[in-house]
Protein backbone atom coordinates (compact mmCIF):
# COMPACT_ATOMS: atom_id res chain seq x y z
CA UNK A 1 0.00 0.00 0.00
CA UNK A 2 1.18 3.50 -0.83
CA UNK A 3 0.18 6.88 0.70
CA UNK A 4 -1.81 9.29 -1.47
CA UNK A 5 -3.11 12.83 -0.95
CA UNK A 6 -5.63 14.33 -3.30
CA UNK A 7 -8.62 16.68 -3.25
CA UNK A 8 -12.03 15.54 -4.48
CA UNK A 9 -14.79 18.13 -4.85
CA UNK A 10 -12.95 20.50 -2.53
CA UNK A 11 -12.33 17.97 0.24
CA UNK A 12 -8.76 16.82 0.94
CA UNK A 13 -8.24 13.07 1.35
CA UNK A 14 -5.26 11.25 2.85
CA UNK A 15 -5.48 7.55 1.98
CA UNK A 16 -3.45 4.36 1.53
CA UNK A 17 -3.92 2.70 -1.86
CA UNK A 18 -2.94 -0.44 -3.72
CA UNK A 19 -0.98 0.64 -6.83
CA UNK A 20 -3.48 -1.24 -8.99
CA UNK A 21 -6.36 0.96 -7.81
CA UNK A 22 -7.73 3.21 -10.55
CA UNK A 23 -8.87 6.73 -9.79
CA UNK A 24 -12.43 5.57 -10.55
CA UNK A 25 -12.31 2.72 -8.03
CA UNK A 26 -10.67 4.94 -5.43
CA UNK A 27 -13.40 7.56 -5.71
CA UNK A 28 -16.31 5.09 -5.86
CA UNK A 29 -15.20 2.36 -3.49
CA UNK A 30 -12.75 3.99 -1.06
CA UNK A 31 -14.23 7.50 -0.88
CA UNK A 32 -17.80 6.29 -1.48
CA UNK A 33 -18.54 8.98 -4.08
CA UNK A 34 -20.85 7.14 -6.46
CA UNK A 35 -21.59 9.74 -9.15
CA UNK A 36 -18.90 8.58 -11.59
CA UNK A 37 -19.97 5.29 -13.19
CA UNK A 38 -18.05 2.23 -14.26
CA UNK A 39 -19.48 1.62 -17.72
CA UNK A 40 -16.90 -0.25 -19.78
CA UNK A 41 -13.81 0.15 -17.55
CA UNK A 42 -11.69 0.42 -20.73
CA UNK A 43 -11.86 4.10 -21.69
CA UNK A 44 -14.43 3.58 -24.41
CA UNK A 45 -17.72 4.86 -22.96
CA UNK A 46 -16.90 7.98 -20.90
CA UNK A 47 -19.27 7.17 -17.98
CA UNK A 48 -16.31 7.54 -15.58
CA UNK A 49 -15.31 11.01 -16.82
CA UNK A 50 -13.89 13.26 -14.09
CA UNK A 51 -12.25 16.67 -14.27
CA UNK A 52 -8.67 16.57 -12.95
CA UNK A 53 -6.78 19.86 -12.60
CA UNK A 54 -9.25 21.42 -15.05
CA UNK A 55 -9.02 18.70 -17.72
CA UNK A 56 -11.51 15.87 -18.24
CA UNK A 57 -10.13 12.33 -18.28
CA UNK A 58 -11.32 8.72 -18.24
CA UNK A 59 -10.80 7.92 -14.56
CA UNK A 60 -10.95 4.17 -15.26
CA UNK A 61 -7.68 4.37 -17.22
CA UNK A 62 -5.78 6.33 -14.61
CA UNK A 63 -4.03 4.84 -11.59
CA UNK A 64 -4.99 6.58 -8.35
CA UNK A 65 -1.33 6.88 -7.31
CA UNK A 66 -0.56 9.06 -10.31
CA UNK A 67 -2.89 11.73 -8.87
CA UNK A 68 -0.80 12.85 -5.89
CA UNK A 69 -1.82 16.44 -5.06
CA UNK A 70 -4.41 16.64 -7.84
CA UNK A 71 -7.75 18.49 -7.73
CA UNK A 72 -10.52 16.16 -8.84
CA UNK A 73 -14.11 17.12 -9.65
CA UNK A 74 -16.91 14.60 -10.08
CA UNK A 75 -20.55 15.28 -10.92
CA UNK A 76 -21.16 15.81 -7.18
CA UNK A 77 -18.87 18.84 -7.36
CA UNK A 78 -20.77 20.66 -10.11
CA UNK A 79 -23.83 21.86 -8.20
CA UNK A 80 -23.63 24.79 -5.78
CA UNK A 81 -25.30 23.39 -2.69
CA UNK A 82 -28.89 22.62 -3.67
CA UNK A 83 -28.63 24.87 -6.74
CA UNK A 84 -28.08 22.82 -9.88
CA UNK A 85 -25.18 23.65 -12.19
CA UNK A 86 -26.54 25.37 -15.34
CA UNK A 87 -25.67 22.25 -17.33
CA UNK A 88 -27.63 20.03 -14.94
CA UNK A 89 -30.62 22.36 -15.23
CA UNK A 90 -30.28 22.36 -19.02
CA UNK A 91 -30.12 18.54 -19.12
CA UNK A 92 -33.38 18.39 -17.15
CA UNK A 93 -35.08 20.96 -19.34
CA UNK A 94 -33.91 19.42 -22.63
CA UNK A 95 -34.79 15.86 -21.55
CA UNK A 96 -31.17 14.92 -22.22
CA UNK A 97 -31.25 11.46 -20.62
CA UNK A 98 -33.42 8.41 -20.12
CA UNK A 99 -31.75 5.81 -17.87
CA UNK A 100 -29.18 8.32 -16.61
CA UNK A 101 -26.22 5.93 -16.33
CA UNK A 102 -24.03 7.97 -18.70
CA UNK A 103 -25.28 11.33 -17.43
CA UNK A 104 -22.70 12.04 -14.71
CA UNK A 105 -19.96 11.48 -17.29
CA UNK A 106 -21.81 13.56 -19.89
CA UNK A 107 -22.12 16.44 -17.41
CA UNK A 108 -18.45 16.41 -16.37
CA UNK A 109 -17.44 16.19 -20.00
CA UNK A 110 -19.73 19.05 -21.00
CA UNK A 111 -18.56 21.26 -18.12
CA UNK A 112 -14.95 20.78 -19.23
CA UNK A 113 -15.97 21.31 -22.87
CA UNK A 114 -17.34 24.77 -22.11
CA UNK A 115 -14.06 25.70 -20.43
CA UNK A 116 -12.07 24.30 -23.38
CA UNK A 117 -14.03 26.52 -25.76
CA UNK A 118 -13.30 29.56 -23.56
CA UNK A 119 -9.62 28.57 -23.50
CA UNK A 120 -9.65 28.35 -27.31
CA UNK A 121 -8.59 24.69 -27.50
CA UNK A 122 -9.17 23.45 -31.06
CA UNK A 123 -10.88 20.24 -32.15
CA UNK A 124 -10.45 18.50 -35.49
CA UNK A 125 -13.47 20.35 -36.92
CA UNK A 126 -12.16 23.77 -35.83
CA UNK A 127 -10.89 25.93 -38.67
CA UNK A 128 -8.30 28.69 -38.38
CA UNK A 129 -10.80 31.07 -36.81
CA UNK A 130 -11.59 31.22 -33.08
CA UNK A 131 -13.64 28.30 -31.80
CA UNK A 132 -17.41 28.70 -32.20
CA UNK A 133 -19.69 26.39 -30.29
CA UNK A 134 -21.52 24.91 -33.26
CA UNK A 135 -23.44 21.64 -33.06
CA UNK A 136 -20.63 20.10 -35.11
CA UNK A 137 -18.11 21.16 -32.45
CA UNK A 138 -20.28 19.85 -29.61
CA UNK A 139 -20.75 16.49 -31.32
CA UNK A 140 -17.03 16.10 -32.08
CA UNK A 141 -16.01 17.13 -28.57
CA UNK A 142 -18.57 14.85 -26.89
CA UNK A 143 -17.65 11.76 -28.95
CA UNK A 144 -15.99 10.19 -25.91
CA UNK A 145 -19.31 9.92 -24.07
CA UNK A 146 -21.63 7.20 -25.29
CA UNK A 147 -25.36 7.12 -24.51
CA UNK A 148 -27.09 3.82 -25.17
CA UNK A 149 -30.52 5.42 -24.78
CA UNK A 150 -29.57 7.60 -27.73
CA UNK A 151 -30.32 10.95 -26.11
CA UNK A 152 -27.66 12.61 -28.24
CA UNK A 153 -29.85 15.24 -29.92
CA UNK A 154 -31.12 16.48 -26.57
CA UNK A 155 -27.65 16.36 -25.02
CA UNK A 156 -26.37 18.63 -27.81
CA UNK A 157 -29.31 20.96 -27.25
CA UNK A 158 -28.70 21.07 -23.47
CA UNK A 159 -25.00 21.89 -23.90
CA UNK A 160 -25.70 24.55 -26.54
CA UNK A 161 -28.29 26.13 -24.27
CA UNK A 162 -26.14 26.06 -21.09
CA UNK A 163 -23.03 27.30 -22.91
CA UNK A 164 -25.01 30.13 -24.49
CA UNK A 165 -26.30 31.27 -21.10
CA UNK A 166 -22.79 31.29 -19.63
CA UNK A 167 -21.25 33.46 -22.32
CA UNK B 1 -4.14 -6.59 -12.89
CA UNK B 2 -1.03 -8.42 -11.72
CA UNK B 3 0.62 -6.80 -8.66
CA UNK B 4 3.49 -4.41 -9.41
CA UNK B 5 5.75 -1.92 -7.66
CA UNK B 6 5.11 1.75 -8.36
CA UNK B 7 7.98 4.23 -8.73
CA UNK B 8 7.91 7.89 -9.62
CA UNK B 9 10.69 9.30 -11.80
CA UNK B 10 11.75 12.73 -10.44
CA UNK B 11 14.11 13.65 -13.29
CA UNK B 12 15.72 12.02 -16.30
CA UNK B 13 19.36 12.40 -15.25
CA UNK B 14 19.80 8.88 -13.91
CA UNK B 15 17.77 6.00 -15.29
CA UNK B 16 20.13 3.27 -14.07
CA UNK B 17 17.64 1.96 -11.52
CA UNK B 18 14.92 1.46 -14.12
CA UNK B 19 16.47 -0.92 -16.66
CA UNK B 20 13.79 -3.50 -15.87
CA UNK B 21 10.94 -1.06 -15.34
CA UNK B 22 8.05 -0.25 -17.63
CA UNK B 23 7.56 3.48 -18.13
CA UNK B 24 4.08 4.90 -17.52
CA UNK B 25 3.01 8.06 -19.35
CA UNK B 26 -0.69 8.88 -19.64
CA UNK B 27 -1.46 5.18 -19.38
CA UNK B 28 -4.51 5.30 -21.65
CA UNK B 29 -3.29 2.19 -23.49
CA UNK B 30 -0.90 0.58 -20.98
CA UNK B 31 -3.37 0.53 -18.06
CA UNK B 32 -5.96 -1.05 -20.34
CA UNK B 33 -3.45 -3.70 -21.46
CA UNK B 34 -2.58 -4.37 -17.80
CA UNK B 35 -6.27 -4.91 -17.02
CA UNK B 36 -6.35 -7.50 -19.81
CA UNK B 37 -3.07 -8.96 -18.42
CA UNK B 38 -1.52 -8.59 -21.85
CA UNK B 39 1.09 -6.35 -20.21
CA UNK B 40 2.27 -7.52 -16.77
CA UNK B 41 5.13 -5.28 -15.62
CA UNK B 42 6.80 -5.97 -12.25
CA UNK B 43 7.83 -2.35 -11.85
CA UNK B 44 5.87 0.59 -13.20
CA UNK B 45 7.79 3.87 -13.43
CA UNK B 46 5.58 6.97 -13.62
CA UNK B 47 7.48 9.45 -15.81
CA UNK B 48 4.78 12.13 -16.03
CA UNK B 49 6.39 14.37 -13.39
CA UNK B 50 10.02 14.20 -14.50
CA UNK B 51 10.18 17.59 -16.22
CA UNK B 52 9.49 16.45 -19.80
CA UNK B 53 6.40 18.59 -20.36
CA UNK B 54 7.52 21.67 -22.32
CA UNK B 55 7.55 22.73 -25.97
CA UNK B 56 10.59 24.87 -26.84
CA UNK B 57 11.98 26.42 -30.00
CA UNK B 58 15.78 26.60 -30.09
CA UNK B 59 18.65 26.13 -32.54
CA UNK B 60 16.25 26.21 -35.50
CA UNK B 61 14.28 23.23 -34.23
CA UNK B 62 11.28 22.61 -32.00
CA UNK B 63 11.67 20.29 -29.02
CA UNK B 64 8.58 18.58 -27.61
CA UNK B 65 8.92 16.98 -24.18
CA UNK B 66 7.78 13.38 -24.26
CA UNK B 67 5.17 14.01 -21.57
CA UNK B 68 3.46 16.92 -23.34
CA UNK B 69 -0.17 15.84 -23.63
CA UNK B 70 -1.74 15.27 -27.02
CA UNK B 71 -4.16 18.13 -26.23
CA UNK B 72 -1.43 20.63 -25.39
CA UNK B 73 0.69 19.66 -28.39
CA UNK B 74 -2.24 19.92 -30.82
CA UNK B 75 -3.27 23.33 -29.43
CA UNK B 76 0.18 24.95 -29.25
CA UNK B 77 0.21 28.05 -31.50
CA UNK B 78 3.52 27.10 -33.12
CA UNK B 79 2.28 23.58 -33.90
CA UNK B 80 -1.05 24.90 -35.23
CA UNK B 81 0.76 27.36 -37.51
CA UNK B 82 3.94 25.68 -38.73
CA UNK B 83 3.14 21.97 -38.25
CA UNK B 84 -0.60 21.90 -38.94
CA UNK B 85 -0.35 18.32 -40.23
CA UNK B 86 0.70 17.26 -36.73
CA UNK B 87 -2.05 19.21 -34.98
CA UNK B 88 -4.69 17.77 -37.30
CA UNK B 89 -3.37 14.23 -36.89
CA UNK B 90 -3.43 14.53 -33.09
CA UNK B 91 -6.97 15.94 -33.08
CA UNK B 92 -8.09 13.14 -35.43
CA UNK B 93 -7.22 10.57 -32.79
CA UNK B 94 -9.18 9.31 -29.79
CA UNK B 95 -11.39 11.64 -27.71
CA UNK B 96 -10.83 14.81 -25.71
CA UNK B 97 -10.66 12.78 -22.48
CA UNK B 98 -7.98 10.50 -23.92
CA UNK B 99 -6.00 13.29 -25.59
CA UNK B 100 -5.91 15.18 -22.26
CA UNK B 101 -4.13 12.22 -20.69
CA UNK B 102 -2.19 10.68 -23.57
CA UNK B 103 1.40 11.84 -24.03
CA UNK B 104 3.66 12.42 -27.02
CA UNK B 105 6.02 9.58 -26.11
CA UNK B 106 3.18 7.27 -25.15
CA UNK B 107 1.35 7.92 -28.41
CA UNK B 108 4.38 6.56 -30.29
CA UNK B 109 4.55 3.50 -28.03
CA UNK B 110 0.86 2.59 -27.96
CA UNK B 111 0.26 -0.94 -29.13
CA UNK B 112 -1.83 -2.33 -31.97
CA UNK B 113 -5.60 -2.55 -31.59
CA UNK B 114 -5.73 -5.85 -33.53
CA UNK B 115 -8.65 -7.65 -31.89
CA UNK B 116 -6.74 -10.92 -31.85
CA UNK B 117 -3.94 -9.25 -29.86
CA UNK B 118 -6.51 -8.21 -27.25
CA UNK B 119 -8.45 -11.49 -27.19
CA UNK B 120 -6.32 -13.77 -25.00
CA UNK B 121 -8.27 -16.82 -26.16
CA UNK B 122 -7.05 -16.38 -29.75
CA UNK B 123 -3.68 -17.07 -31.34
CA UNK B 124 -1.42 -14.03 -31.63
CA UNK B 125 2.31 -14.08 -32.29
CA UNK B 126 2.65 -10.54 -30.99
CA UNK B 127 1.11 -11.36 -27.61
CA UNK B 128 2.44 -14.92 -27.41
CA UNK B 129 5.29 -15.60 -29.86
CA UNK B 130 4.89 -18.87 -31.71
CA UNK B 131 1.17 -19.24 -31.03
CA UNK B 132 0.10 -18.31 -34.57
CA UNK B 133 -1.92 -15.48 -36.11
CA UNK B 134 -5.70 -15.74 -36.10
CA UNK B 135 -5.97 -12.44 -37.98
CA UNK B 136 -4.39 -13.96 -41.10
CA UNK B 137 -7.56 -15.87 -42.00
CA UNK B 138 -9.86 -13.98 -39.67
CA UNK B 139 -11.59 -10.62 -39.59
CA UNK B 140 -8.70 -8.60 -40.99
CA UNK B 141 -10.44 -5.55 -42.42
CA UNK B 142 -8.22 -3.25 -40.34
CA UNK B 143 -4.97 -5.06 -41.02
CA UNK B 144 -1.74 -4.45 -42.91
CA UNK B 145 -1.18 -4.47 -46.66
CA UNK B 146 2.46 -3.36 -46.65
CA UNK B 147 5.54 -4.80 -44.94
CA UNK B 148 3.66 -7.53 -43.09
CA UNK B 149 5.02 -11.03 -42.48
CA UNK B 150 3.49 -14.49 -42.27
CA UNK B 151 3.68 -14.05 -38.49
CA UNK B 152 1.77 -10.79 -38.07
CA UNK B 153 -0.48 -8.47 -40.06
CA UNK B 154 -1.24 -6.00 -37.25
CA UNK B 155 -1.07 -2.25 -37.91
CA UNK B 156 0.27 0.54 -35.73
CA UNK B 157 -2.76 2.58 -34.63
CA UNK B 158 -1.29 6.08 -34.17
CA UNK B 159 -2.31 9.16 -36.14
CA UNK B 160 0.36 11.36 -34.53
CA UNK B 161 3.21 9.05 -35.49
CA UNK B 162 2.18 9.18 -39.16
CA UNK B 163 2.48 12.97 -39.15
CA UNK B 164 5.76 12.78 -37.21
CA UNK B 165 7.17 10.41 -39.85
CA UNK B 166 6.15 12.76 -42.68
CA UNK B 167 7.71 15.73 -40.85
CA UNK B 168 11.06 13.93 -40.46
CA UNK B 169 10.77 14.27 -36.68
CA UNK B 170 13.55 12.77 -34.57
CA UNK B 171 12.89 10.83 -31.37
CA UNK B 172 15.43 11.62 -28.62
CA UNK B 173 16.04 8.87 -26.07
CA UNK B 174 18.16 8.15 -23.02
CA UNK B 175 19.23 4.71 -21.86
CA UNK B 176 19.82 3.42 -18.32
CA UNK B 177 23.61 3.58 -18.96
CA UNK B 178 23.28 7.31 -19.64
CA UNK B 179 23.89 7.16 -23.39
CA UNK B 180 21.53 8.99 -25.74
CA UNK B 181 20.15 8.23 -29.19
CA UNK B 182 18.54 10.18 -32.04
CA UNK B 183 16.07 7.96 -33.89
CA UNK B 184 14.19 9.23 -36.96
CA UNK B 185 10.46 8.91 -36.17
CA UNK B 186 9.97 6.80 -39.29
CA UNK B 187 12.56 4.31 -37.99
CA UNK B 188 11.30 4.08 -34.38
CA UNK B 189 8.92 1.25 -35.18
CA UNK B 190 9.90 -1.96 -36.94
CA UNK B 191 8.28 -4.40 -39.32
CA UNK B 192 7.08 -7.66 -37.76
CA UNK B 193 9.35 -10.12 -39.61
CA UNK B 194 9.89 -13.12 -37.35
CA UNK B 195 9.81 -11.02 -34.13
CA UNK B 196 6.28 -9.54 -34.17
CA UNK B 197 6.35 -9.17 -30.37
CA UNK B 198 8.75 -6.25 -30.86
CA UNK B 199 6.90 -3.07 -31.93
CA UNK B 200 9.89 -0.73 -31.92
CA UNK B 201 13.69 -0.50 -31.70
CA UNK B 202 13.94 0.86 -28.14
CA UNK B 203 15.95 -1.22 -25.67
CA UNK B 204 14.69 -2.18 -22.20
CA UNK B 205 14.77 0.87 -19.95
CA UNK B 206 15.37 3.28 -22.86
CA UNK B 207 13.20 6.36 -22.33
CA UNK B 208 11.80 8.74 -24.95
CA UNK B 209 12.81 12.12 -23.52
CA UNK B 210 11.69 14.42 -26.32
CA UNK B 211 10.84 14.72 -30.00
CA UNK B 212 12.64 17.16 -32.29
CA UNK B 213 10.87 18.77 -35.24
CA UNK B 214 12.91 20.37 -38.02
CA UNK B 215 12.59 24.17 -37.85
CA UNK B 216 11.47 24.66 -41.44
CA UNK B 217 9.06 21.94 -42.55
CA UNK B 218 7.50 21.95 -46.03
CA UNK B 219 4.76 24.57 -46.21
CA UNK B 220 1.92 22.63 -47.81
CA UNK B 221 0.59 20.13 -45.28
CA UNK B 222 -2.47 17.94 -44.82
CA UNK B 223 -3.65 14.97 -42.79
CA UNK B 224 -6.63 12.91 -43.81
CA UNK B 225 -8.16 10.02 -41.92
CA UNK B 226 -10.62 7.56 -43.42
CA UNK B 227 -12.60 5.79 -40.71
CA UNK B 228 -15.88 4.05 -40.00
CA UNK B 229 -17.28 6.80 -37.72
CA UNK B 230 -16.79 10.54 -38.06
CA UNK B 231 -15.17 10.69 -34.62
CA UNK B 232 -13.48 8.36 -32.13
CA UNK B 233 -12.45 5.55 -34.46
CA UNK B 234 -9.10 4.20 -35.55
CA UNK B 235 -8.06 4.76 -39.13
CA UNK B 236 -8.93 2.36 -41.89
CA UNK B 237 -6.37 4.34 -43.88
CA UNK B 238 -4.81 7.68 -43.03
CA UNK B 239 -2.25 9.86 -44.76
CA UNK B 240 0.02 12.76 -43.87
CA UNK B 241 1.28 14.66 -46.92
CA UNK B 242 3.74 17.56 -46.83
CA UNK B 243 5.52 19.29 -49.70
CA UNK B 244 6.64 22.58 -51.19
CA UNK B 245 5.93 23.80 -54.70
CA UNK B 246 8.72 26.01 -56.06
CA UNK B 247 8.77 27.36 -59.62
CA UNK B 248 6.06 24.89 -60.57
CA UNK B 249 7.97 21.89 -59.24
CA UNK B 250 7.24 19.75 -56.21
CA UNK B 251 10.00 19.70 -53.58
CA UNK B 252 10.51 17.97 -50.25
CA UNK B 253 7.59 15.65 -50.90
CA UNK B 254 6.96 13.41 -47.88
CA UNK B 255 4.09 11.01 -47.53
CA UNK B 256 3.24 9.05 -44.40
CA UNK B 257 0.56 6.36 -44.40
CA UNK B 258 -1.34 5.05 -41.38
CA UNK B 259 -3.49 1.95 -41.01
CA UNK B 260 -1.53 0.05 -43.66
CA UNK B 261 1.51 -1.37 -41.87
CA UNK B 262 3.12 -2.45 -38.59
CA UNK B 263 4.69 1.02 -38.51
CA UNK B 264 3.87 4.49 -39.82
CA UNK B 265 4.69 3.89 -43.49
CA UNK B 266 6.81 6.41 -45.39
CA UNK B 267 5.85 6.10 -49.05
CA UNK B 268 9.45 6.63 -50.19
CA UNK B 269 8.91 5.15 -53.66
CA UNK B 270 6.04 7.53 -54.36
CA UNK B 271 8.01 10.46 -52.96
CA UNK B 272 10.88 9.68 -55.37
CA UNK B 273 8.53 9.66 -58.37
CA UNK B 274 7.06 13.05 -57.40
CA UNK B 275 10.19 14.92 -56.31
CA UNK B 276 11.16 17.72 -58.71
CA UNK B 277 8.17 17.15 -61.02
CA UNK B 278 5.30 19.45 -61.90
CA UNK B 279 2.00 18.62 -60.16
CA UNK B 280 -0.08 16.35 -62.38
CA UNK B 281 -2.92 13.98 -61.53
CA UNK B 282 -1.66 11.16 -63.76
CA UNK B 283 1.77 11.47 -62.14
CA UNK B 284 0.22 11.32 -58.66
CA UNK B 285 -1.55 8.11 -59.62
CA UNK B 286 1.61 6.59 -61.11
CA UNK B 287 3.56 7.48 -57.96
CA UNK B 288 1.09 5.72 -55.69
CA UNK B 289 0.81 2.73 -58.06
CA UNK B 290 4.59 2.40 -57.70
CA UNK B 291 4.27 2.52 -53.93
CA UNK B 292 1.54 -0.11 -53.88
CA UNK B 293 3.27 -2.53 -56.27
CA UNK B 294 4.23 -4.82 -53.38
CA UNK B 295 1.00 -4.46 -51.40
CA UNK B 296 -0.91 -7.62 -50.52
CA UNK B 297 -4.42 -8.02 -49.16
CA UNK B 298 -5.65 -10.73 -46.83
CA UNK B 299 -9.30 -10.83 -47.81
CA UNK B 300 -11.27 -8.32 -45.81
CA UNK B 301 -8.62 -5.59 -46.23
CA UNK B 302 -8.05 -5.92 -49.99
CA UNK B 303 -9.87 -2.62 -50.53
CA UNK B 304 -7.05 -0.70 -48.81
CA UNK B 305 -4.77 -1.37 -51.79
CA UNK B 306 -6.89 0.95 -53.92
CA UNK B 307 -8.18 3.18 -51.10
CA UNK B 308 -4.75 4.36 -49.89
CA UNK B 309 -3.66 5.67 -53.32
CA UNK B 310 -7.00 7.41 -53.86
CA UNK B 311 -6.66 9.20 -50.52
CA UNK B 312 -3.14 10.42 -51.30
CA UNK B 313 -3.91 11.43 -54.90
CA UNK B 314 -6.90 13.43 -53.69
CA UNK B 315 -4.77 15.17 -51.06
CA UNK B 316 -1.99 15.97 -53.53
CA UNK B 317 -4.52 17.48 -55.94
CA UNK B 318 -5.96 19.64 -53.20
CA UNK B 319 -2.57 20.76 -51.85
CA UNK B 320 -1.17 21.65 -55.27
CA UNK B 321 -4.31 23.45 -56.42
CA UNK B 322 -5.34 20.92 -59.05
CA UNK B 323 -8.82 20.83 -57.57
CA UNK B 324 -10.73 19.05 -54.86
CA UNK B 325 -12.19 15.59 -54.94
Amino acid sequence: MYPLNLTVNGTAHDVEVDPRRTLLDLVRETLNIKGPKKGCDHGQCGACTMIVNGRRINSCLSLALTHEGDEVTTVEGLADGKELHPLQQAFVEADAFQCGFCTSGQLCSAAALIDEIKEGLPSVVTGEDPVELSDEEIRERMSGNLCRCGAYNNIVEAIRSAAGDQR
Amino acid sequence: MKPFEYERLENTHDLSAFANGRYLGGGTNLIDLMKHQIETPDVLVDVTRAGMDTIEERDEAVFIGSQVSNTNLAAHPLIRKRYSVLSTALLSGATQQLRNKATTGGNFLQRTRCQYFYDTKRACNKREPGSGCDAMNGLNRFHAILGESENCIAVHPSDMAVAMAALDAVVLTRKPDGSERRIPAADLHRLPGDRPELDHVLEPGELIVAVELPGEPPKLQAYRKVRDRSSYAFAVVSAAVVLDVEDGQMRNVRIGLGGVAHKPWRAAKAEAVLEGQAPDTALFMRAMDTEMADATGHGHNDFKISLAPRVVVSMLKELTGLGEN
